[in-house]
């Protein structure tokens, strides 16, 4: 090949590429301007997309905001030992100062049944409806720190058998040990939300192939011309794939729309009644990040769902 | 240009359509096939547009045997046939510009030469300056006449026309066969399937007639 037929080659190929490129182009606005011609079947479509997408964002968002909240709780291997009741202020003062002579244990606080009323009141909101009381309900506690060198849960289980056999102790709880069945829980929920999401993405998927399927039939003719002109598959899929990109992209908009706007309707309330727990507690929207990953998914659902139903169909489809 | 080797097409539930059909046809030459309906034209005509696969035999197109060929190599294939149909085929809502840049923008056949060999096809059927016109604002012969702009748009080696004539009156029949005569100086392989008797008599032309799927004369 000499240096023209090589130019002459160089060109060629930039002007396939050139064609390739504004043949795509011509896909993305003119499968687009084809929804806008139907405004009312699509939109039909768009909107049971949107609000698959939008119940699969709001679970996700209530787990953020739940996760949000239980974050902030430090697991850590603290112990209460709730007195019995009888025991008195001194006695629990001194079994505090026995307790800190154990080799395991890192540090002792006793809280008086008084203080931990105190406490109780100024922190769970509850003050007025506590002072209807006559005696005075909670226990005293002696709260553990073990040594950090502590760590594996035998030892802590032993510890803590440990304390169970003294006579004035009615019973021993491990802070980490609410904190882990929280955290469970919290893990069941997130996962359901997968499986649930999982769902409706499937639903996704389902609902564009059906409606690119119907637009198929409707635009057999010209699928049966393309064919009989030299048209490639790929060729033909292009303009229903970014049918199916468009009906994924602009549900995934509308979904994160919904979510948004049902978030601003419940922040006042959320706020009002983390005010009255003396809370700081702020709900949590979708991030920027987080919304152009709900579009991505929503668009590659989409054009998944539009992929697996040409691949088989337009095989079938055969000119006549 | 184009073989038939001892084509059978048996359809699993209609019997027979084709038996032990052979002929050739040169490049640049017209062929008229011919015969009453169901004698086996339409099937002929799909075996070579790769509609449908033959039973037995070959059929070879340019060199090469189209009576085996993979799904996926069926659309370069076709890129060399100009497809002419009875009932035009034309995509009624694009223009005539559009359907008749079809071919071309399948292949990938950049902006400005689309646009160039579009205005030289339609400048060869006359119609030129009906390019931004819709299909259905055209009277029946100018929309048989943008079908052959676009059969011939793409430079085919071969063009297949089926009753290209028959919705047509006898001057614009005279003037689209005309164009085929055109088609045979340059070069171009022309099989045309009609009832047109008197029209092959006064050409002419090489005929290939059918009769319940044997080739009774060729």
């Amino acid at each position: 090949m000499n240096h023209r037929q090589r130019k002459h080659l160089g060109k060629r190929l930039q002007e396939k590429f050139e064609a390739y490129l504004l043949n795509h182009a011509h896909g993305l606005f003119s499968s687009l301007g084809r929804l806008s011609r139907t405004p009312f079947t699509s939109s039909m479509t768009i909107l049971v997309l949107a609000i698959a997408i939008s119940l699969a964002g709001c679970f996700y968002i209530v787990v953020a905001n739940i996760q949000q909240l239980t974050g902030n709780l430090e697991s850590s291997n603290q112990m209460s030992l709730f007195l019995k009741d009888h025991i008195t202020e001194a006695a629990g003062q001194k079994l505090a100062e026995q307790i800190k002579q154990n080799a395991s244990v890192d540090a002792v606080k006793f809280i008086t049944k008084k203080q931990a009323m105190e406490e109780f009141k100024a922190n769970s909101g509850f003050g007025d409806a506590l002072n209807a009381l006559d005696t005075n309900p909670l226990p005293s506690v002696i709260q553990v720190l073990p040594k950090n060198a502590l760590e594996s849960n035998e030892e802590i289980d032993k510890l803590m058998a440990e304390f169970k056999q003294l006579p004035q102790v009615d019973f021993v709880q491990v802070d980490m040990q609410w904190v882990e069945k929280l955290q469970t829980i919290m893990l069941i929920a997130s996962r359901g939300v997968m499986l649930v999401s999982l769902l409706l993405g499937f639903a996704v998927t389902f609902i564009t192939g059906n409606t690119i399927r119907l637009e198929l039939q409707n635009r057999q003719d010209e699928v049966f011309i393309s064919k009989l002109v030299g048209a490639t598959q790929s060729f033909i899929q292009r303009p229903f794939l970014y049918t199916g990109f468009w009906l994924g992209f602009i549900a995934g908009f509308l979904a994160w729309l919904i979510i948004t706007i049902m978030l601003l309707i419940l922040e006042s309330p959320v706020e009002k009644l983390s005010t009255l727990y003396n809370g700081s507690f702020e709900l949590l929207f979708l991030s920027f990040s987080e919304f152009i990953l709900l579009l991505m998914i929503a668009s590659t659902l989409a054009v998944l769902g539009s992929w697996a139903v040409l691949h088989y169909q337009l095989r079938q489809l055969k000119p006549q | 240009m184009l073989r038939f080797d001892h084509v059978c097409k048996r359809y699993p539930d209609a019997g027979e359509a084709l038996s032990d059909v052979s002929f050739h046809l040169d490049k640049g030459e017209i062929a008229f096939l011919t015969g009453r309906s169901g004698a086996g034209k339409s099937t002929l005509l799909k075996l070579i547009a790769m509609m449908e696969q033959c039973t037995r035999g070959s059929v070879m197109l340019d060199g090469q045997n189209i009576s085996k060929i993979s799904d996926r190599r069926i659309p370069y294939m076709r890129r060399n046939l100009g497809l002419i149909f009875q009932d035009y085929k034309l995509l009624n809502d694009r223009t005539v510009f559009d359907n008749v840049a079809l071919p071309l923008v399948v292949c990938g056949v950049n902006h400005q030469e689309v646009s160039r060999r579009v205005r030289a096809a339609l400048d060869k059927v006359s119609l030129l300056g009906k390019e931004r016109k819709y299909p259905l604002a055209l009277s029946g012969g100018e929309q048989q006449r943008v079908g052959i702009a676009r059969a011939i748009v793409n430079k085919p080696k071969l063009i297949l026309a089926d009753e290209p004539t028959g919705n047509l009156d006898p001057d614009l029949s005279a003037e689209v066969m005309h164009m085929f005569e055109e088609f045979k100086q340059v070069g171009v392989t022309v099989l045309i399937a009609t009832h047109d008797i008197e029209l092959i008599h006064r050409l002419g032309h090489r005929e290939l007639r059918l009769d319940k799927g044997h080739l009774v004369a060729s």
